[in-house]
């Protein structure tokens, strides 16, 4: 709304920013006031109106500053039509990834610079450099505030919901550092998956990555305890949030009921599938290589095709998988080697293992996977 | 509105594609000019000779010294230029994907600085 008056995200941004200062510091004592965003738009106008005459030296200013005044009352349906446009430009594929994924924490999850800064162990001067380069580049290069039209909705949409994966993904798996999760990623990442949901409730695919998000972080309390990673098969079912599978099976429900399917909720589906199952050993493995087929021929990559070939190993036998894993190429990934490693392991080669899990080590930089790998690579029998 | 640089990028030393390769490319290119002036987004194009045709002048010590070559070698050089003038970045890179296409070359796009 205001980047669209001003054409300026850095003053509107300033504005919004007074106006939430303002709202913490009177709402606890006025009470929450009947239109909250209305409430914030209106008093962010008058911060920005602010600004606008205090530099009133620029005649372009005090130009903005007029039309600012014309404008009428903010609607609040407006307000969402301006998140949404504010979501595709920061998600602006002409836009580096990581300067999406910085502009859409600081804009649209409101993060602070040193939060997002300490969530992907960055000096927050870099961050800083980074966000105003880029949003220096919306300027410059005249990146519109718009949602696109239905020509190009599903590739841009494509770019916002990896960019919301990337960081719940950078939350449940860090790639980097001392600690597994950095749950605080994962519940922004989940709260702007509801928020694209409210937004666009008719794109099955915003659905697919709510549910596969709140169905893979559901696990989060059994993935790690005592500060060790545990793996799906070895996780205690009973710590399992089910209100958050339930609401990751109520969305994929929905999906079913649609039959538009996509990678992201042929995903969720997969987990669904794992959800399901009482104990790891009565996984339907067969469902979950059938999902993975039909991810393969919509979505096909490497990452997939390795995921793939754990399925395979439980439905057609270790060997064949250990086949498929080694015709991919993916040295640098240590999730590859892992894989590798334990289908080596499973049939025997005991030593082949070993090496693949240093490999794995070599390219691994968290602490806790390296210690879990470490483990894993220490529990072989002796050869 | 607003004025935008599409630079076809060639790498140095890139040698011409076959003739009827070529011919394909030139007549999409002048399509797509031609395409460019009926949507009034046209300003100017035209396709540069390569980089070793040009000669570079310098600013010293109060005189102008001619050097020949290109100002900066590099890996790529520009083989042509289109100044289109559209709203915003999304119209330009429109236009920026036709020209890719045609040209089968990559395109950068630069925003111009406003006139004041």
């Amino acid at each position: 709304m205001l980047t669209r008056f001003l054409g300026d995200i850095s003053l509107a941004e300033e504005a919004v920013q007074e106006a939430f200062a303002i709202a913490l510091a009177k709402w606890p004592s006025t009470g929450i006031p009947p239109s909250p965003a209305g409430w914030l738009i209106t008093t962010a106008r008058n911060k920005a109106l602010d600004h606008l005459r205090k530099e009133a030296s620029r005649s372009e200013r005090q130009h903005a500053a007029q039309l600012l005044n014309d404008v009428e009352q903010a609607e609040e349906h407006d307000v969402q039509d301006d998140h949404l446009r504010l979501i595709f430009t920061c998600c602006h594929p002409a836009l580096a990834a990581d300067a999406q994924v910085a502009l859409t924490l600081r804009l649209i999850g409101g993060l602070r610079t040193e939060e997002i800064a300490h969530a992907f162990l960055l000096q927050p001067t870099t961050l800083a450099q980074r966000l105003s380069r880029a949003k220096a580049k919306i300027r410059d290069a005249n990146i519109p505030y718009r949602v696109p039209d239905a020509a190009e909705l599903p590739g841009r949409l494509g770019a916002v919901l990896a960019v919301v994966y990337l960081v719940f993904n950078e939350g449940y798996s860090t790639s980097c550092g001392d600690e597994v999760l950095r749950t605080e990623l994962c519940d922004e990442a989940i709260r702007l998956g509801r928020l694209l949901a409210t937004l666009m409730p008719q794109e099955s695919e915003i659905l697919g990555l709510l549910a596969l998000m709140l169905l893979i972080d559901a696990r989060r309390r059994a993935r790690v305890v005592g500060g060790d990673l545990v793996l799906l098969s070895e996780q205690d079912r009973t710590l399992w949030d089910e209100s958050k599978l339930e609401e990751g099976r109520a969305l994929m429900r929905i999906c079913l009921a649609r039959n538009r399917p996509g990678s992201y909720q042929l995903q969720a589906a997969i987990n669904a599938v794992h959800s399901n199952a009482p104990s790891a050993d009565r996984t339907d493995w067969r469902q979950i290589l059938q999902l993975y087929d039909q991810l393969m021929s919509m979505a096909p990559n490497a990452i997939v095709a390795l995921n793939r070939a754990v399925a395979v190993a439980e439905v057609h036998g270790v060997a064949h998988a250990l086949q498929l894993v080694e015709a991919l190429d993916l040295p640098k990934y240590h999730w590859y080697h892992a894989v590798r490693a334990d289908l080596l392991r499973r049939i025997g080669r005991t030593g082949d293992a070993a090496c693949a899990y240093r490999q794995a080590l070599d390219h691994c930089d968290n602490k806790r996977e390296r210690d879990f790998l470490m483990r894993q690579c220490q529990s072989l029998p002796r050869h | 509105m607003k004025q935008y640089l599409l630079s076809v990028c060639h790498p140095a030393g890139a040698t011409q594609p076959p003739p009827a390769a070529l011919n394909k490319i030139m007549s999409d290119v002048m399509a797509l000019r031609q395409e460019m002036k009926s949507a009034e987004v046209w300003v100017f194009s035209g396709g540069l000779h390569a980089s070793n045709s040009a000669t570079v002048l310098r600013h010293q010590d109060g005189d102008i010294v001619l050097t020949d070559g290109p100002f900066i070698e590099s890996k790529e050089q520009i083989g042509g230029i289109s100044i289109i003038r559209v709203p915003d970045l999304d119209a330009a890179l429109l236009w920026a994907r036709k020209l890719a296409r045609a040209t089968t070359s990559p395109i950068e796009v630069r925003p111009f600085v406003e006139q004041p």
